[in-house]
């Protein structure tokens, strides 16, 4: 509020005694906010000859863009794809509880299911994310930016965990109405994955990316030259790197031979998600991905609706799993069953495997997923104007504290 | 005048940035009396304020009741520039010490009307009771403030035209591109800082040794301003031994002299106390 007020009377914060992550590395400097937002300081002393209502100290801690996860299935015992009474309501448990994770945005993702449990689910979910406040988040939990719908449109031969017979093809018409016939609608959606390889593609690929929808290869047999194609077409993710895919071979590398593709149309990138939980991918495999493409790499959970519980045995529906330290199997079997790692976890390891620096480390689980998405001029960045999304932390990126629009929101 | 002579660029630094100090804390300001301070840009100071923002944090030196006003400012520069004094000031100082934003006056370069601009600056100072403390550098060209070869000596705050030996000296700050330095500034005149009750040159350098020369040997004469201050009643200034390479034995020994003779004058007095604290 101490300002002449020729632009606002909110009150403002100053984080001090804190390491910012910003132009990709730690600066000392202090960080402003107001209405939610980062402020440039220099503007408000020389333009409204303004200075902060009041100032936190972060006691010498990193402070990094909060952690976006475009990759969630559930946790704590709900399970986003499973049908229940209130959609909404496991949604936003979740959602809450991901902020002592770090995670202030993500995109709850369903699995390949029947039409019917798509049109519930997106349905409820139109209805509360029109209330734009648990879209950005807050108090209440997690913003949720949109639904990731990982399926049914993949390859059978790599449906991996996915039940089989709701798997679908295009068909012959072109264009996205099969998708709005199974999934009812495309309001909400953010992100879609879908093996390139099935007959009838391209067309969907296009319109999608057309309708603003990230387009994400994944679950698929797809080669080099068809991922190449749907590149050119607006596809801009691959969903878990080497997963539920070809393996790289020196002749036909396959997706993931796009971290290294020279037909990759100009100014635009392709980026990945890695689940770096140490099981899902060998650490040498996570470095050879790091290395040649760091700049696409995006951390992604994957996590199911075992994340957040604690060891032993859990009837989850259908499921029996039992949970060992960071492995969740089918009980009674050594089969995983998912990951249940959770997103400061996974940029924990991904930085102790990589060997990256803290702020590469920090970058792949914001900034990232941020551009990825489209968003980075209000999320996963530090920059002027954007959401004051927030994670204090020490030097071992270990969480003290989460913030949305620079309110509290957790802290340890 | 007095010839404050240290060892080397960070001494020179250190014994400015104290004597502003002490002079700020011996004035007691308070909100019915600012102590009003006249401030620079550019190399020479870089150190001085490091040190007055440390004086600051350690909680000796508060800037609430202290009005600034800056020497000058380049014309046409976007203020959000990394090289525009407003930048230089922010983040540089303004931004770690407790100054109130609208005690901070400086030349506003993309002005509508830089005369009005300008005279609207004189009167801030004349309304702020005039400068008790004018704090400024040296060109290579021995020019105070832009006010380069053959500004008036009785000049006031104006938009100049900049030399080309000072565009020369400031490309190293837009990546050596001469074409990207800005050619006009807005700036105090030699008059504008003949006014203030006091005034502090800080010179470190040998590439500063000849003006520094042409400044106190030499005549008064507009082509090396800052020899105006020959006819200011208080003028101090602060050099390393570098910048004292041109002139005569004699002067540097006089000087030194005297100054270990002064040494004790730059200390804060606390009469309660009736102790000199070490300033060096």
């Amino acid at each position: 509020m101490p300002s002449n007020g020729s632009v606002s009377d909110a009150p403002i914060t100053q984080f001090i005694n804190c390491r910012i992550l910003k132009e990709h590395t730690l600066q000392r400097e202090d960080l402003w906010v107001r209405d939610g937002r980062i402020l440039d300081p220099e503007k408000l002393f020389f333009d409204e000859q303004g200075y902060a209502d009041r100032q936190l100290d972060c006691g010498g801690a990193i402070l990094a863009p909060g952690f976006i996860d475009v990759q969630l299935n559930g946790g704590y015992g709900v399970d986003f794809s499973t049908p229940s009474e209130d959609p909404g309501a496991g949604v936003a448990f979740v959602a809450k509880k991901i902020l002592e994770h770090g995670v202030t945005s993500f995109c709850p993702t369903l699995v390949t299911s029947p039409p019917s449990v798509y049109h519930k689910v997106l349905q409820r979910f139109s209805f509360f994310t029109a209330r734009c406040e648990f879209q950005s988040g807050g108090v209440h939990g997690a913003g949720v930016l949109g639904v990731h719908l990982e399926g049914p449109f993949i390859s059978l031969e790599k449906k991996g965990a996915h039940p089989e017979q709701f798997l679908r093809t295009f068909g012959g018409s072109g264009g996205v109405n099969p998708l709005l016939e199974v999934y009812g609608g495309l309001d909400n959606v953010s992100m879609v994955t879908l093996a390139p390889e099935l007959a009838g593609s391209q067309s969907v690929v296009e319109e999608l990316s057309q309708r603003g929808v990230t387009v994400s290869l994944g679950h698929s047999v797809a080669n080099l030259s068809q991922a190449e194609e749907a590149v050119q077409q607006g596809a801009s993710f691959i969903t878990h790197l080497f997963n539920a895919m070809l393996p790289f071979h020196h002749r036909d590398p396959g997706i993931v031979g796009l971290l290294t593709s020279n037909r990759i149309p100009a100014g635009r990138s392709v980026f990945y998600g890695m689940i770096a939980d140490g099981i899902h991918t060998n650490p040498a495999a996570l470095r050879i991905a790091h290395r040649a493409h760091p700049a696409g790499l995006v951390l992604v959970t994957d996590a199911i609706m075992a994340m957040g519980l604690p060891p032993g045995r859990h009837t989850l529906g259908q499921q029996v799993i039992e949970i060992q330290g960071l492995h969740a199997y089918v009980a009674g079997t050594t089969t995983l069953s998912g990951s249940i790692a959770t997103m400061d976890m996974c940029v924990r390891h991904f930085q102790q495997a990589s060997g990256c620096s803290v702020p590469e480390a920090l970058e792949a689980a914001s900034l990232h997923p941020a551009q990825l998405l489209g968003i980075s001029h209000q999320k996963g960045s530090l920059e002027y104007g954007c959401d004051a999304d927030l994670v204090l932390m020490d030097d071992q990126m270990v969480l003290e504290a989460t913030y949305i629009s620079g309110v509290e929101v957790w802290r340890k | 005048m007095r010839l404050v002579i240290l060892e080397d660029y960070d001494l020179a630094s250190e014994w400015a940035a104290k004597y502003i100090r002490n002079r700020i804390i011996t004035f007691r300001p308070t909100a019915q009396r600012y102590f009003t301070l006249g401030l620079p840009t550019g190399s020479t100071p870089y150190a001085c304020y490091k040190k007055l923002i440390e004086y600051h944090k350690s909680g000796d030196l508060s800037f609430k009741y202290v009005k600034t006003f800056n020497m000058d400012e380049y014309v046409g520069l976007p203020r959000a520039h990394p090289e525009s004094y407003h930048s230089y000031m922010w983040n540089n100082f303004f931004k770690h010490v407790d100054i109130d934003p609208a005690n901070a006056h400086i030349l506003d370069g993309n002005a509508q009307d830089l005369e009005a601009e300008c005279a609207v600056f004189e009167k801030d100072i004349a309304d702020a009771g005039g400068i008790d403390l004018f704090v400024g550098g040296i060109g290579p060209d021995g020019h105070i403030a832009f006010n380069e070869p053959g500004s008036s000596l009785v000049s006031r705050t104006r938009v100049k035209t900049l030399a080309k030996d000072t565009i020369v000296a400031n490309a190293r700050f837009f990546g050596h591109d001469l074409s990207k330095v800005p050619t006009m500034a807005l700036t105090v005149g030699v008059g504008t800082v003949m006014d203030s009750r006091e005034v502090m040159i800080v010179i470190t350098g040998a590439h500063k040794a000849f003006a520094l020369y042409k400044a106190i040997e030499d005549g008064v004469n507009h082509m090396w301003t800052v020899s105006a201050f020959q006819q200011h009643p208080r003028t101090i200034f602060v050099c390393d031994e570098d910048a004292t390479l041109e002139l005569r034995v004699k002067t540097v020994k006089y000087f030194k002299v005297t100054h270990t003779a002064h040494l004790y004058s730059t200390l804060p007095h606390f009469p309660q106390k009736n102790i000199f604290l070490k300033a060096i």
